[in-house]
This record gives C-alpha cells, sequence and structure tokens, in this order.
C-alpha cells in the first residue's frame, strides 16, 4: 500500500509480465522431470495392454483386479525398495536384503515361533529384520567394511542359517491371521496394498520432511562434509542398515503371507530388482540424491512389465531381456540434463516474442 | 546443560530391549514338533525279499546336491534310511557343494576312501559325466540317480523318473476329465519349474504332446523356480491372464503351496489343479478333496531307496529277484504314477 501512495522518486521498477509467473514457465525440478518421464512409461505399457489384449482391457472388474494384482504383485519388492533407496541415498549398498527376508521368514515360522501366533511370528519377523541390519551397519559403519563386500558377506551367511534353521523344508505358516493378509480385502482394497501405501509414506515423510532424511541426503552426498558439519556419520550409517533391515522384516510378513508358507530359497535376486528399481526411479548409486517416488514408479513399471507378459503368454526370457534393456535405457535417458533441455526450449520462444 | 544421565537411561532401556529380543529370538528357532510325527523316510521292506537277507559287507559312496528344495532333502533322508535298514552296508556321505565344481571336489574325497559302489545324484549330469568315466575305470561301479550321465560307459546303472512320462499322465488326466465332463474346447493353463533345467522342457513337451494329440492346447504357460513365493506369484499372473480356466498342471507340489495360496487369494475354483511329484501335503489334500488340487503325478524321491538297494545287490554281485538274468539291469526308468482320490491311501505313505 504504502509503496504505491508514497510519491515515488525511486521509480518501482516494472513488475515482470505476469505470463512469466505462469507454472509452465517456472523451472520444474529435475527430479519431477524425471518422475514425469516413468510415469509416461507407464501409461506406454498399460497402453500397449490394451492394444494387445482389448478383449480383457474391455471388462471393467477385470481392468480393476488387473491394477489390484499389479499393486499386489509390486507390494513385497515396493516396501524392499524404499529401504534399499534410503540406503543407497546415504551412500552404500545392500546386497543382502533377499536373504534377510529369507531369513526372517524362516525364523517367524519355525514351529516354536508358530506357538506364539501371529503376533510372534510378526514381531520374530521385524526384529530378525533389525537384527541383521544392525549387524551390516555395525560391520560396515564402525568396522569399516566396504558396503559392497560386508553385505554380500551376509547374503550368504544369512541364506546359510535359514537353510540350517528350516532344514530346507518349506515351513507352512498355520496361522490364519498372516495368511490372511495377503488374502482379505479392506474396503475393497487387498491389505498388501494398504501396507505398501503406508510404507512408502512413511518413506516420504522420513526422507524429506525429518533431520533423518536431510541427514542420509548430507552423508551420501558428502561423507567428510557432513561429518565436519556435524552429523554422527556413523551412527547415520547404522541407522540406515537399520532401517533396510527393518523394511525387508516387513516384506518377510508379506511374502510369508503370499506364499502361505516360507523357505529358505524365497525372495531369490530381490536385492537386484530392488537396487535397479531404484536406479530407474533416480536414486544415484554413489548416493546423495534419490525419491521415495521415482523408486515407487520404477518398482510399478517392473510389475507392469511382467503383468503384460504375462497376459500376453510371452516367455520370461523375452522379459528379462526387456527388463535389462529398460534398466540400461532409464540410466541413460537420466544423463540428459533437463535443465538444459528446458533452457533451450526457453531461449527459443523468448527470440520470438521479442 | 548436562545431557550425559538422559543418554545413559536411553543406552539402558535400548540395550534392555535388545537384550531381550535376542533372548526371545534364540528361543524361537527350535523346529521341533510337539507330538512326534511318524517317520517320514520312503524304505524297502527288509524280511519278505530273499535278497534282503544280510550278505558281504559293502561300503555305498553317496553324494547329492545340497538341499534347497523338500524333493533333494528326502533324496539325502531316504538314502540314509535305506542304507541304515540293511546291516550289512557302511554309508559314507560326502556334502555335494553348491554346484558341479564343488561336488567334482567333494567326489575326489570320496574316490580316496575306497568305497565299493557310489550312488551319485549329479547337479548336473553332463558336467560330472568324465567323473562318472573315471569312477568306472578305477573299478567302482557307479549308480547314477536322477540326472542322467549321457555316456553310458560313466554308469553301471541308471535309475531316474520319466519327466517325459509326468506330463503324458497329467495331460491323460486332464484329457480324460475334460471329455467327462464335456468341454469341447478347454482353457488350459501349465505352472512350469524353473525353465533353464532339461527336466522342466521334458515335462512341458510331455504334457503338450499329449494334449495335442486330443487336439487341446496350453492356453497359458508361466515358470516359476520351485519355491513357493515364485508359484503364487506366477499363479497370480496366469489367473489374471485366463479369467475363465478349465484345467491347470502345476509341475511340483511344493511350489503348489504357492499357487494354492493364489488361488485361494483370487477367489477362483471354476477349475481342476493337478500336480506334480506327490508330496506328502499334496496327497492329503487329495484325500480331503476341499480344494481345486484333484490329483498329482509321481516323481518319487523314493527312487533313492530303490537305488541304494540296487547298489548293494551289484556290489554283492547279486541280481533282482523277479527278473530272470543274474544281474541288475543298466537302466530303469520309473513310472510316473498318477494319484487320485480313489488311490490317495495307496501312496501316502510314498509322500515326501
Amino acid at each position: 500500500m504504502t509503496a504505491q501512495t508514497a510519491a515515488a522518486p525511486v521509480k518501482e521498477p516494472e513488475k515482470p509480465a505476469a505470463e512469466e509467473r505462469r507454472w509452465w514457465r517456472v523451472e520444474p525440478s529435475e527430479g519431477l522431470w524425471r518422475n514425469l518421464a516413468l510415469v509416461a512409461v507407464l501409461a506406454i505399457l498399460i497402453i500397449a495392454g490394451i492394444i494387445t489384449k482389448p478383449e480383457l482391457y474391455s471388462d471393467g472388474t477385470w481392468v480393476r483386479n488387473n491394477i489390484f494384482t499389479i499393486l499386489e504383485l509390486a507390494s513385497v519388492i515396493g516396501v524392499v525398495t524404499v529401504g534399499m533407496t534410503f540406503v543407497i541415498i546415504g551412500g552404500g549398498i545392500d546386497l543382502s536384503v533377499g536373504a534377510i527376508i529369507a531369513l526372517a521368514g524362516v525364523w517367524s515360522t519355525t514351529l516354536a515361533t508358530q506357538d506364539y501366533g501371529a503376533g510372534g511370528m510378526i514381531f520374530c519377523a521385524l526384529a530378525v529384520g533389525i537384527g541383521v541390519g544392525v549387524v551390516n551397519g555395525i560391520l560396515i559403519s564402525y568396522g569399516r567394511l566396504v558396503a559392497f563386500i560386508a553385505t554380500l558377506a551376509m547374503l550368504v551367511a544369512a541364506r546359510g542359517l535359514a537353510a540350517q534353521i528350516s532344514n530346507k523344508q518349506t515351513q507352512v505358516s498355520t496361522s490364519q491371521f498372516i495368511n490372511d493378509i495377503a488374502a482379505n480385502d479392506f474396503l475393497g482394497v487387498p491389505v498388501l496394498v494398504y501396507i505398501l501405501a503406508a510404507v512408502v509414506a512413511a518413506g516420504w515423510v522420513l526422507l524429506n520432511r525429518t533431520t533423518f532424511g536431510r541427514r542420509t541426503v548430507a552423508v551420501g552426498g558428502n561423507p567428510e562434509a557432513a561429518r565436519l558439519a556435524g552429523i554422527n556419520v556413523k551412527r547415520h550409517t547404522l541407522l540406515l542398515y537399520a532401517l533396510s533391515g527393518l523394511c525387508c522384516g516387513i516384506a518377510a510378513v508379506m511374502l510369508t503371507s503370499q506364499a502361505t508358507s516360507a523357505q529358505a530359497a524365497m525372495a531369490n535376486l530381490y536385492e537386484l530388482d530392488a537396487i535397479a528399481a531404484a536406479i530407474i526411479g533416480g536414486t544415484l548409486l554413489s548416493g546423495g540424491r534419490g525419491t521415495i517416488i521415482g523408486s515407487l514408479l520404477g518398482v510399478l513399471v517392473f510389475s507392469t512389465i511382467t503383468n503384460l507378459f504375462a497376459i500376453n503368454n510371452l516367455s520370461t526370457e523375452v522379459q528379462n531381456m526387456v527388463k535389462g534393456g529398460i534398466i540400461v535405457l532409464a540410466v541413460l535417458i537420466q544423463q540428459i540434463q533437463f535443465k538444459s533441455l528446458s533452457q533451450f526450449f526457453a531461449k527459443n520462444s523468448k527470440l520470438t516474442t521479442s | 546443560m548436562k545431557h550425559a544421565p538422559d543418554l545413559s537411561r536411553r543406552r539402558m532401556l535400548l540395550g534392555g530391549a535388545a537384550l531381550g529380543a535376542g533372548a526371545l529370538l534364540t528361543a524361537c528357532t527350535s523346529n521341533e514338533p510337539d507330538e512326534p510325527s511318524g517317520g517320514g523316510a520312503q524304505t524297502a521292506a527288509a524280511g519278505n525279499n530273499q535278497n534282503a537277507a544280510p550278505g558281504q559287507k559293502v561300503t555305498i559312496g553317496f553324494s547329492a546336491p545340497a538341499a534347497d528344495h523338500g524333493w533333494i532333502a528326502a533324496i539325502t533322508s531316504n538314502a540314509k534310511a535305506q542304507a541304515g535298514a540293511y546291516s550289512d552296508v557302511e554309508f559314507k556321505t560326502v556334502e555335494a557343494g553348491a554346484d558341479a565344481a564343488a561336488q567334482r571336489a567333494a567326489l575326489q574325497t570320496l574316490i580316496a576312501q575306497k568305497p565299493n559302489i557310489i550312488v551319485l545324484l549329479p547337479h548336473d549330469g553332463k558336467e560330472l559325466n568324465a567323473f562318472g568315466l573315471e569312477a568306472m575305470k578305477a573299478g567302482i561301479p557307479v549308480v547314477n540317480l536322477d540326472r542322467a550321465f549321457p555316456d553310458a560307459l560313466a554308469y553301471r546303472l541308471q535309475i531316474k523318473g520319466d519327466n517325459y512320462g509326468m506330463g503324458v499322465s497329467a495331460a491323460n488326466y486332464i484329457v480324460a476329465q475334460m471329455k467327462a465332463k464335456g468341454v469341447s474346447n478347454p482353457v488350459i493353463g501349465e505352472i512350469a519349474g524353473i525353465d533353464s533345467l532339461e527336466l522342466t522342457q521334458d515335462r512341458s513337451k510331455g504334457f503338450a504332446d499329449t494334449l495335442a494329440q486330443a487336439g487341446f492346447k496350453v492356453a497359458n504357460r508361466r515358470a516359476a523356480e520351485f519355491t513357493a513365493d515364485t508359484g503364487q506369484r506366477e499363479a497370480a499372473s496366469l489367473l489374471q491372464a485366463l479369467p475363465k480356466m478349465d484345467a491347470l498342471w502345476n509341475h511340483d507340489d511344493d511350489q503348489g503351496i504357492g499357487v494354492l495360496a493364489a488361488i485361494t487369494q483370487a477367489n477362483r475354483s471354476e477349475f481342476l489343479m493337478v500336480g506334480g511329484a506327490g508330496s506328502k501335503a499334496a496327497i492329503e489334500a487329495i484325500q480331503a478333496d476341499n480344494s481345486v488340487l484333484k490329483a498329482t503325478v509321481t516323481y518319487s524321491p523314493s527312487m533313492a531307496s530303490s537305488a541304494i538297494s540296487l547298489a548293494r545287490l551289484i556290489a554283492q554281485n547279486k541280481g533282482m529277484s523277479d527278473l530272470v538274468e543274474l544281474q541288475v539291469p543298466k537302466e530303469i526308468i520309473l513310472a510316473s504314477e498318477t494319484i487320485t482320490k480313489e488311490n490317495a491311501s495307496n501312496y501316502l505313505k510314498l509322500g515326501f
């Protein structure tokens, strides 16, 4: 008000033209571009499904069931990928996630644990997951082992322990509550999807709205600078691996529920799927950058591909080749500097209007 | 401002919780059932066979891959139990390790112990063929179990199941059921095991060939990995791809646990399901008739027991009592038998 009424020896600089404030002129963050690209890939896959199988997609109930099937397929890997994203952003890597799931699953379905009922089984799975994660963290942060080697060793050891405990048999879960987690819907949406949504939401809040998340990005971007800034890098790394272990424990309960059983060979090669999903979701393998939404979209892309191939009766060999191709393509595309692309377009339009 | 007192209490609580959780967890690793289950090993009834009378003492060396699947675990336990049933057999096993190379190394130590005969389930028949030739040349007969050596000189006896025959049996059952129900163009699904194994290809081929003879074909085929979680994953995808199905063949009953879970989760029951391999849980489910599982085709790990019995006969220079010939045959292919509700009670003791 006062700026307008005061006699102005100083002329108010011309307010920039109103159109420059429009959102499409504002620099979008790189993360947003990346996520939009992934949504576009998802849309392409769904359209491919519609084109190849119009008779299936014409049925509304089938489409609804298919969406939930894709989400249920993505739920276990999604939970693991949330934990993996945190670890990778923090500059580490966790190759043992599949083995932790197997160990947690097997431990929680032994006859002794099943006597404690569903609560005991869930507690056991979470405790084993966190415990193994803490061991990983201690080896890596305080033992100063390279993350790759430490988690590789844990991968082998945990599977061995799982085989020992289960005596290489498949352990069937007799807990109706646990088995129902994968079988039941709540208000029409499968319970597994709710769990996935809850973990993703919690992960997003943790990464973007808490100091823990800020510190994770700092530690991953430049650990020495983070240490000098006062962050206890060692303790933070330990917590990251414990978080990954916790996610594996949750995933173990979900997978045991889906298969109504657990065995030492379960969750085979999940670590590769989780890492691939995190990478195509925009997480930098060297640390310091990544988003939870991107990782979730990465997981959904892989699940949608699996679903597309299944309904078209294509073999797994072709599917694996396509998955490999998508990973390479995603990383290549992300290397294009989106900033310079949008600057290029903006520059061109300025030339034409002036 | 002193923070030390707060931290020490927090540390104590955290430490206490960790110790408590650890103590609880170590208590929860036991797999002993509360009531002892009747012994599960499948052994030959000793006693009504003249050949079973104790004779010359023999040492049998045994090697099978480290079990990551119930079937392989049953092979090893059956072999052990059968050897234990004979008083004149000394049983030596070596851990075969994770792959063919490790098994080769383990087998070298076995040869050094100079057994009378070796019973071997190789990781891969082609990769351990050379070992078979070497042992036979050194004068130690080799009984080749399940995964076949390509070279006839590499084994004295080859005893295996019939993977192609499994597919044939499963398809015959399905064709008979479809004809009985009057379904002219049935939608048939198939959930295979690990696709890279030759045995999976053989089974699928037997299935497809026999269906083709009846004019049917497989509408959708998914490959799982012989584990329950992959079985559930692939079955969920298959059920989405085929909104209405008439029959389903699942190659393996262990992965069948996951397949049945997926079927329950999708709430589907309009089709019939045939299993494979013949696990105890599957045979009981067929008897109870409370799910879509109506039959299974055997590929029984009892072949390990038979291999040990025949190895003993070979080492003692005896033949099989039902045959006229004086020596044990060169090759035995076990038939794949179809278990349905009617004959399930006969097979219960053979379930693994």
